[in-house]
């Protein structure tokens, strides 16, 4: 096996550690968290974040040192029957410590952040003590994700898969008390883990039939042996493949599992940066392109994948344009453009794939933190109002007749680019990175899928260039609507900057998100080349396809026209204070549909959770009780045997029961009185008829 | 060896020696009769540990075997024959170990007549531990019909406000399956001359149909006690009457009678009845597990709901041992383990919280993580290893039952179709649905009554009950190589015969 031939020893021994660090960390603050300060308890959530992007930096070097040659560290034995044999062992080749950097990079960060932001967030929601857990669960889904990337098996990959799903649930559902009905958090959790676990049947179904047809899970193997495969039955290549795919569209958030992305948002907004938009909902590409072996054998099923990709780009774009919610907003964004990267892997481009995850990561963790810090800045903003209002007459009165202030609708900003320095001008970077202008990270990545897309599936190319134009509109209207214009409220008019322990982090993805696309470079290539060690391995060719200007043009110009009309709408003319989206009387019923994501999860109700909770009722109340339980023992079980009794005339009354009841002891004859009282003969009846039953039958077999 | 030093009459009777001591206490000192009780089960346990101390993993065969001639009728010997092998010393494990967690979990919740309960406790561990080791049909049936009556009692005197009916069905159902298997085994002593199982599985030469026979004779009783769907309606009254302790019991060791006699008698001793019957019991599995969990979500009481998800989970099991393969049959066995802890642990939580609030109506609850964050985490652990987790118990058993049966599943194997494990592994989904929606409506959600405004974290003695199972969620999750190294020998030459039987094609 090709693993085999590097020698492990030396920095790759210290691969674990990328999972144990941060598991360390989570055990420590939850032992000893509780006694500590909060920003103790952050610094070493933080801490153990880092030092594992060291240890992943690490291992990057290492394996640069020795021209990207893979090694597998084996740790321990996992599941071991008959033929199947699968290991814990970690994979360390450049796309896993590509994701490791990612992960623990961006993950880092986010942390940092995190610290500023929650210390706020806990005095808003009202449960200071509730700091610590938040830090043990964010610790708890670094491990998760370095689990799934790094783990040399399906079966690994499937445990941080199910693992960082449950970091999701419980990171979404972190203020379980909170949202609609002081339900809706839990229940936005419950809909993620439920719809993710949908996809998971795709992976287990998947690896069933790797395993029967390949006879093991283990990456090299499979991939090692799929070319033969496909060479005899390649149907079964094509049905792991799409059963992979089911599994994507859950954790990736594509069509049609792609609805319970945009309900995550009620998790705390670095939750939202982290986990929602630059790692984990990435995990499906990171899938695709390490199944990259197999999904190029199969053309039918890349097409397949190309298209759901492609599809989705640019439904979730269109869906985008409608939301007044600043986090709904990206994240449906964060839907379109997972979109792009399946897109891409779908087609075979997997550098591209991965090079826009990894640009991805920088750019929408950039715009969700900064949102979140918007949202603060709202949250004081209002804080200060409110004080103000203290001193007016009977201010408790007024407040409940409104509705609740919500700081995230976009309607009540406006303006806030002045009160906001450091925040406007990150998200300024963010956004035009994410709209695809040139020379910004977002802009070269994208090119690159569109560039493969020209190339190879002119349908796909066509939806992501439309998708693409959409998103520069939307990032435009939220630009304008949230940061230019005049304040719509008066939190708007008060808000206030974040602290430097979230702008910071902000500076820094900001810089990342500008000068991302330096990665790989039309020309240099660099991130293809450094991944062309993982894919070449198993004899992938990965030709570089040359810079396209027409391409570049196109898409930068529609980029262009994008903005260029979110300031016709939404700049020329700010919007007045509950004055109605412009868009409505242009696009009418259209506007509707985006605003109501043309009505998806009421279709996904009507059809299967609303059936479902009826059938579950049915079966349990009437078919399970009510029939089986209730009529059919009490009428056909109990009923025919009494008439049976009846019939028969029995009259016993030998007292079984009672007998074994007295010789325990003393305490039971009470218990058989009771019995007696009730059941008036009922039980010994059954026994002795069942037990001289036994008799005559016996007898007659031992004498006949 | 001599009878009474015997490690497997020890690990059996032991628990006697308590009952005996237990009768010299008055029944007003509760506490010594609880110590009592909890010493005599540890020692039980500490003596299946030296029990398995003396097993050895890499011998399929039978081992520690005593037999002794017992009763003779004519000319049929009935003899005093116990052994261990690979598919039993886990579940004997078990059971020992669910004993005195289950004693412990009493402590403050039976007052009434501490003296009976402990009695009846111990006597059916003695019948539980004797099912499991008994190598003698009609041994094996004593014991049987044994275990019956101390958990009639258990459900009756100390259960909830319907108790008799509960009970009586329980002890009626029962033995109305064990009947049928009763008369099985009369005709096998009868017609094969002996009822020592080890014998009649080498003998086999019984003919294909009278095999089909006497497989639905013994798979009666043993499928009501599974319970296989339909045959389960017993079972969520005997829950939910029961008392906490007797739950655990009843879910973690009582419904593996019924799947450990699948393996040991039916398996083995029909096995060509067993390929025919092998599609028909996998779409009652099948049935099962989608059935259960749909049941289960729809349930008001937390207790009806974890009752219910046993009729799913044990679906799992009996689907993978009639894949009939070994990732299948292991799979099965490891499940047996892994649901006695996790459904275990459940009914205990549960039974934590009836403690406190006398209710068991999840629409009493919501929001109970804030106050008590302790039971919150460790009612977390629990769902998420019952609901399959990947890194905790449930999955490796899950796991591997499904990749058994959809290997089984190919055409010409034994399940010869993928649709068995294809809708089994729905059920993975549909535990997410019942789980989830147990938690949010206990944990999750504001803290709107006032009676949980005070509700006490779990106490010491409440922990320690837990620790054990916990601490087994994570090891078999993470590293279940030790316990199917155990089984392994074992199970290979069960499904050894059936390996040719597909490559054979058999009807």
């Amino acid at each position: 096996m090709l693993s085999e031939t590097a020698t492990v020893g030396g920095i790759f021994s210290l691969a674990p550690l990328v999972v144990f660090i941060p598991l360390a960390g989570m055990i420590f603050n939850m032992l000893f968290g509780g006694r500590l300060s909060q920003k103790l308890v952050g610094g070493i959530a933080s801490a153990a974040s880092g030092l594992t992007f060291v240890i992943a930096v690490l291992l990057g070097v290492a394996l640069y040192n020795q021209h990207g040659e893979p090694v597998v560290v084996p740790f321990l034995e996992w599941i071991h029957i008959g033929a199947f044999q699968v290991d814990w062992a970690f994979r360390v080749d450049t796309l896993s410590v590509t994701m490791m950097l990612v992960v623990a990079g961006v993950g880092t960060l986010i942390h940092v952040y995190s610290v500023g932001y929650m210390h706020e967030d806990v005095i808003h929601q009202g449960d200071p003590s509730r700091f610590r857990r938040f830090f043990v669960f964010m610790n708890l889904f670094i491990a998760m994700m370095m689990i799934l990337v790094i783990g040399d098996s399906y079966l690994m990959l499937f445990v941080g898969w199910e693992g960082v799903g449950l970091c999701s649930y419980l990171l979404i559902g972190f203020w379980y008390e909170k949202g609609e009905n002081g339900i809706g958090n839990a229940i936005a959790g419950n809909k993620a883990f439920i719809v993710n676990r949908i996809g998971d049947v795709g992976m287990l179904l998947a690896m069933f039939t790797l395993f029967w047809v390949f006879g093991t899970l283990t990456f090299d193997e499979v991939f090692e042996l799929a070319p033969e495969i496909a060479a005899t039955t390649p149907a079964y290549i094509g049905l792991i493949t799409l059963f992979m795919l089911v599994g994507v569209t859950g954790k990736s958030a594509q069509i049609p599992l792609y609805v319970w992305l945009p309900d995550a948002m009620a998790g705390p907004t670095p939750v939202s940066a982290l986990i929602h938009a630059a790692t984990m909902v990435t995990a499906g590409v990171y899938l695709i392109a390490r199944s990259a072996p197999l999904y190029t054998l199969v053309p039918e099923s890349q097409n397949v994948v190309a298209l759901v990709g492609g599809l989705t780009a640019f439904f979730a774009a269109t869906i985008a344009v409608g939301q007044n919610d600043i986090k709904k907003v990206l994240a449906y964004s964060t839907v379109s453009q997972l979109g792009f990267m399946v897109a891409a892997v779908g087609m075979g481009a997997f550098v591209a794939g991965m090079f826009h995850l990894v640009s991805h990561a920088f750019f929408k963790a950039l715009l969700f933190l900064a949102s979140g810090s918007v949202i603060q800045g709202m949250e004081r903003g209002h804080h200060l109002e409110h004080h103000a209002h203290e001193h007016d007459l009977k201010p408790r009165k007024k407040k409940s007749k409104e509705p609740p202030f919500d700081p995230q609708d976009m309607r009540n900003m406006g303006g806030l680019a002045g009160r906001m320095r450091t925040t406007y001008w990150v998200y300024i970077v963010g956004a035009l990175a994410l709209a695809g202008i040139p020379p910004l990270s977002g802009f070269f990545s994208k090119d690159e899928i569109l560039l493969e897309a020209s190339h190879l599936n002119t349908t796909v190319y066509i939806l992501l260039t439309i998708a693409a134009f959409f998103t520069a509109f939307y990032m435009g209207r939220q630009v304008w609507m949230v940061f230019l214009g005049q304040p719509r409220s008066a939190a708007a008019e008060k808000a206030e900057e974040s602290p430097a322990v979230m702008t910071l982090p902000l500076i820094i993805l900001a810089v990342l998100a500008f000068f991302g696309g330096l990665l790989n470079l039309p020309g240099p290539h660099t991130f293809g080349h450094w991944l062309e060690y993982t894919f070449e391995a198993f004899h992938l060719e990965m030709e570089t396809l040359p810079f396209s200007l027409p391409v570049a043009l196109i898409s930068t110009l529609l980029a262009v026209v994008g903005i260029l009309l979110a300031w016709m709408f939404y700049g020329r003319q700010p919007l007045e204070k509950g004055q109605e989206d412009p868009l409505r009387g242009i696009l009418g019923w259209i506007f509707t549909g985006m605003q109501r994501k043309w009505w998806v999860d009421e279709i996904y109700h009507f059809l299967f959770v609303n059936p479902y909770i009826q059938l579950s009722h049915v079966f349990a109340e009437y078919v399970d009780w009510r029939f089986w339980h209730d009529w059919f023992h009490e009428v056909v079980l109990a009923g025919s045997f009494n008439q049976f009794a009846r019939f028969l005339n029995f009259r016993i009354d030998a007292g079984i029961i009672d007998r074994i009841a007295n010789g325990l002891g003393n305490g039971t004859q009470q218990i058989a009185g009771q019995m007696r009282q009730i059941q008036t003969g009922y039980v010994r009846n059954y026994a002795l008829s069942l037990f001289l039953g036994v008799v005559l039958i016996v007898g007659y077999i031992l004498l006949r | 060896m001599n009878f009474f030093l015997h490690p497997l009459t020890m690990v059996t009777f032991s628990p006697l020696i308590g009952v005996l001591v237990l009768l010299f206490i008055n029944r007003e000192q509760k506490n010594a009769i609880r110590w009592v009780a909890l010493t005599t089960s540890l020692v039980t346990f500490g003596i299946s540990l030296w029990v398995f101390a003396q097993f050895d993993a890499s011998n399929p065969d039978l081992q520690l075997v005593i037999r002794l001639p017992w009763i003779q009728v004519s000319s049929w010997l009935i003899e005093y024959h116990m052994a261990v092998d690979g598919l039993s010393i886990l579940l004997i494990l078990l059971t020992t170990l669910l004993t005195p967690i289950s004693i412990l979990s009493t402590w403050t919740a039976i007052e009434e007549r501490v003296k009976d309960f402990m009695i009846f406790f111990l006597l059916l561990e003695v019948g539980m531990v004797g099912v499991f080791l008994s190598q003698d049909l009609f041994l094996f049936y004593i014991f049987w019909e044994f275990t019956l009556v101390p958990m009639y009692f258990l459900i009756g005197i100390w259960g909830g406000p319907n108790r008799i009916y509960a009970a009586i069905k329980f002890f009626l159902y029962t033995m109305a399956g064990s009947i049928l298997m009763l008369l099985a085994i009369l005709w096998l002593g009868i017609q094969q001359g002996t009822f020592n199982v080890p014998d009649l599985v080498a003998m086999g030469g019984i003919p294909a149909d009278i095999q089909l026979w006497l497989f639905i004779a013994f798979a009666a009783a043993f499928a009501i006690k599974v319970p296989m769907w339909p045959l389960h309606s017993w079972l969520p009254d005997a829950h939910v009457e029961a008392p906490t302790a007797g739950s655990v019991i009843l879910a973690g060791v009582l419904l593996k009678l019924g799947t450990y006699g699948f393996l040991r008698f039916n398996i083995p001793l029909f096995p060509d009845a067993a390929v025919r019957a092998a599609p028909v019991i996998a779409v009652l599995a099948v049935i099962g597990i989608l059935y259960g969990a749909m049941v289960s979500f729809a349930q008001k009481d937390v207790k009806k709901l974890v009752a219910y998800s046993s009729v799913s989970h044990l679906g799992f099991v009996m689907l993978g041992l009639f894949a009939l393969n070994s990732q299948g049959v292991q799979g099965a066995i490891l499940q047996m383990v892994n649901h006695g802890l996790s459904t275990g642990a459940l009914f205990l939580l549960v039974g934590m919280i009836y403690e406190r609030r006398h209710t068991r109506d999840m629409d009493a609850f919501g929001g109970l993580w804030k106050v008590m964050p302790v039971y919150g985490l460790i009612t977390l652990i629990v769902s998420l290893s019952s609901m399959g987790l990947p890194g905790l118990n449930g999955f490796v058993g899950e796991f591997t039952i499904l990749l058994g049966a959809w290997g089984a599943g190919n055409p010409g194997g034994i399940l010869g179709s993928y649709w068995f494990a294809g809708l089994a592994a729905l059920g993975v989904i549909l535990a997410a649905i019942y789980i989830l929606y147990m938690f949010q409506k206990l944990f999750l959600g504001p803290l709107t009554k006032d009676e949980n405004r005070n509700l006490k974290d779990l106490n010491w003695r409440e922990v320690v009950t837990l620790v054990p199972l916990l601490v087994l969620i994570f090891w078999i999750g993470l590293y279940p190589a030790p316990f199917f190294g155990v089984m392994a020998p074992a199970v290979e030459k069960v499904v050894a015969v059936f390996q040719t039987v597909a490559v054979a094609g058999l009807p």
